[in-house]
């Protein structure tokens, strides 16, 4: 994820320490100087969030890292920054909660990180790796779509991503990232006929609205970046949503299932916002039955019910509190579901 | 003609929504007064507070960044890491500073950040109508100390100055009262010192302005400067406090 960062065009980074994504800080703060990049620790996730937002405001690629309960108390700051039509990165590991809950891994932040999570009608981009290899890669995809729409980012990982070691390709020299021009940045005029303001105060009830609509229109051309993996999916009989870690244990149980003869398929969201509905209504509709997974109560549940619209039974099993499901768990639902 | 005075170029042209007896509009001026005699114009980057200032951005040519309550230190920081050949400046009240960005205030200063803060204390919410502050003085009289401000259940005032000048981070601290010429002048002497920090990236620098909420005293324009002299002054003495600036 840090390395994925400096490829990703990071200029700077602040956080403060929070289990379990402590390695990410850890080698930002000897990776970032020596490339006379900016790393600061910041006294507080409510800080790091604020120098994100000046940074960003200043035209830089910023970003943050945190957990659950630090990633709670920067959704004022994400608030404003969405307001404010600022691109930035922001990776939530997520541990178990509600509360201190614990530092085991789950998916218990969905609903925060896709419906919004501070105040008022905004969204980030989400995007849910499943591998190291992902972890690599997604922060530059990260920055490069949330400069191109103006909107913060969200790597939404969890606790098992964030202490998992696998093999992983990163190139030796990584292409180098290109950022777009931010003629709009509060970075000094320096000789630009007049003052960039960076606010997100609109205190005209029908300008904030026409703001508020601006910033929805954003959202719907943002659906055309919707990313999902499918996997068994042609001749499927149950297909089974799942994102993130929760998606490989899922595929596990749908090789299981296959060799006891349930035809299991997998879709898997790869960004969590813009939501692949359209894909996942396909996909269902053809086999006639949906399970999903996630390391939660049920969150993503909703919007998958959302885009099958009633066309076919949609079952949820769930996990909370830290506890991972084995395939075999996984795979005896599957099956379940289908005899 | 000779032109003696106008209006700093960094100062826009819009009228300014402070209330009257208010020195809001004043210290803005200096603000806008020292950009322009450092020749700043076009490399400053101000961030603004949530408070009666928060619509700062309007009144000043330079660019400018709205932060949230409290986290203008924060903002600040962000922005001078980045660009640390830009002069960074946050405008803060009490509330804004003092109550619930005590955090960012007191971190940036232990870091020693090369941003300067133009500290606005008038003792009150002015903006959300005259609440008690944690600058308050002791017996004073706001919507939410209705029989005036009791240390047994609202503690004491905080002295900013004196409280962040342990911190080795702080390169100058001065306190004033904006109720005179005179004192407008030692204003202007302070705020050049508090620049100068910055640009000479000796760390963190705050000008402290005493200044009247004569609506929300519920005083005349003229009271309210009488009572900052009178009476603020014994809890908030003026004067420099930390000064290693060259």
């Amino acid at each position: 994820m840090a390395l994925g960062a400096i490829a990703g065009g990071c200029d700077c980074f602040f956080g403060y320490p929070i289990t379990p994504q402590n390695e990410v800080p850890e080698i930002l703060s000897v990776q970032m100087p020596r490339r006379g990049r900016v790393f600061l620790q910041a006294e507080s996730e409510v800080a790091s969030i604020n120098m994100v937002y000046g940074a960003a405001a200043a035209g830089m690629r910023a970003m943050t890292s945190s957990s659950s309960p630090g990633v709670s108390l920067m959704m004022e700051g994400l608030s404003y920054i969405a307001g404010a039509q600022l691109p930035c990165l922001v990776v939530n590991v997520m541990r178990g909660g509600p509360g201190l809950g614990s530092i085991t891994p789950s998916q218990g932040d969905y609903f925060q990180a896709c419906k919004g999570g501070g105040h008022g009608d905004y969204h980030c981009i989400v995007l849910a790796p499943w591998n190291v290899q992902e972890m690599y890669e997604m922060p530059g995809l990260a920055f490069e779509l949330a400069d191109r729409y103006r909107c913060p980012a969200m790597i939404l990982a969890d606790g098992v991503l964030g202490a998992m070691m696998e093999p992983a390709r990163i190139p030796d020299e990584p292409p180098v990232a290109t950022p777009p021009p931010k003629p709009w940045a509060t970075s000094g005029r320096n000789g630009r006929a007049t003052q960039n303001v960076v606010n997100s105060l609109v205190i005209d009830p029908y300008e904030l609205r026409d703001h508020n609509r601006d910033l929805q229109k954003t959202y719907q051309r943002m659906q055309s970046e919707v990313r999902h993996d499918a996997r068994f999916d042609d001749d499927a009989e149950i297909v089974v949503v799942a994102y993130g870690i929760a998606a490989r244990l899922a595929l596990s149980a749908c090789k299981l299932a296959r060799e006891r003869g349930v035809r299991a398929g997998l879709v898997r969201p790869i960004t969590l916002y813009p939501f692949p509905a359209q894909a996942i209504r396909e996909v269902g509709k053809q086999a006639g039955r949906v399970l999903v997974v996630e390391l939660s109560s049920g969150q993503m549940v909703e919007d998958v019910r959302l885009a099958i619209d009633g066309a076919v039974p949609v079952a949820f099993y769930g996990e909370m509190g830290g506890v991972l499901p084995s395939p075999e768990e996984v795979c005896e639902q599957i099956v379940r579901e289908v005899r | 003609m000779e032109c003696v005075f106008q209006r700093p170029r960094s100062l826009s042209d819009k009228p300014m929504h402070y209330c009257p007896g208010c020195m809001h509009g004043t210290y803005h001026r200096l603000v806008a007064e020292m950009v322009d005699e450092f020749d700043l114009l076009g490399r400053t980057v101000g961030i603004c507070p949530v408070g009666c200032a928060v619509f700062g951005y309007e009144y000043f040519e330079f660019d400018m960044i709205e932060a949230s309550h409290g986290r203008a230190p924060a903002v600040a920081t962000g922005v001078k890491r980045c660009l640390p050949d830009r002069f960074v400046f946050t405008y803060q009240g009490d509330g804004d500073l003092a109550s619930i960005g005590m955090a960012e205030t007191v971190h940036a200063a232990a870091r020693g950040e090369n941003i300067t803060v133009f500290f606005v204390n008038n003792g009150i919410f002015g903006m959300t109508g005259g609440q008690m502050a944690p600058t308050s003085l002791l017996g004073q009289r706001t919507t939410t100390s209705r029989e005036g401000r009791d240390a047994r259940t609202a503690g004491y005032p905080i002295k900013i100055c004196e409280l962040l000048s342990s911190l080795e981070g702080v390169a100058y601290l001065a306190r004033v009262a904006l109720t005179s010429p005179k004192n407008i002048n030692t204003c202007r002497k302070y705020m050049r010192k508090a620049v100068r920090a910055q640009l000479d990236n000796a760390g963190f620098a705050l000008v402290e302005a005493l200044s009247p909420c004569p609506v929300q005293w519920g005083m005349k324009p003229g009271d309210a400067l009488a009572y900052i002299e009178d009476t603020v002054v014994k809890t908030y003495p003026p004067g420099e406090f930390v000064d290693r600036v060259k």
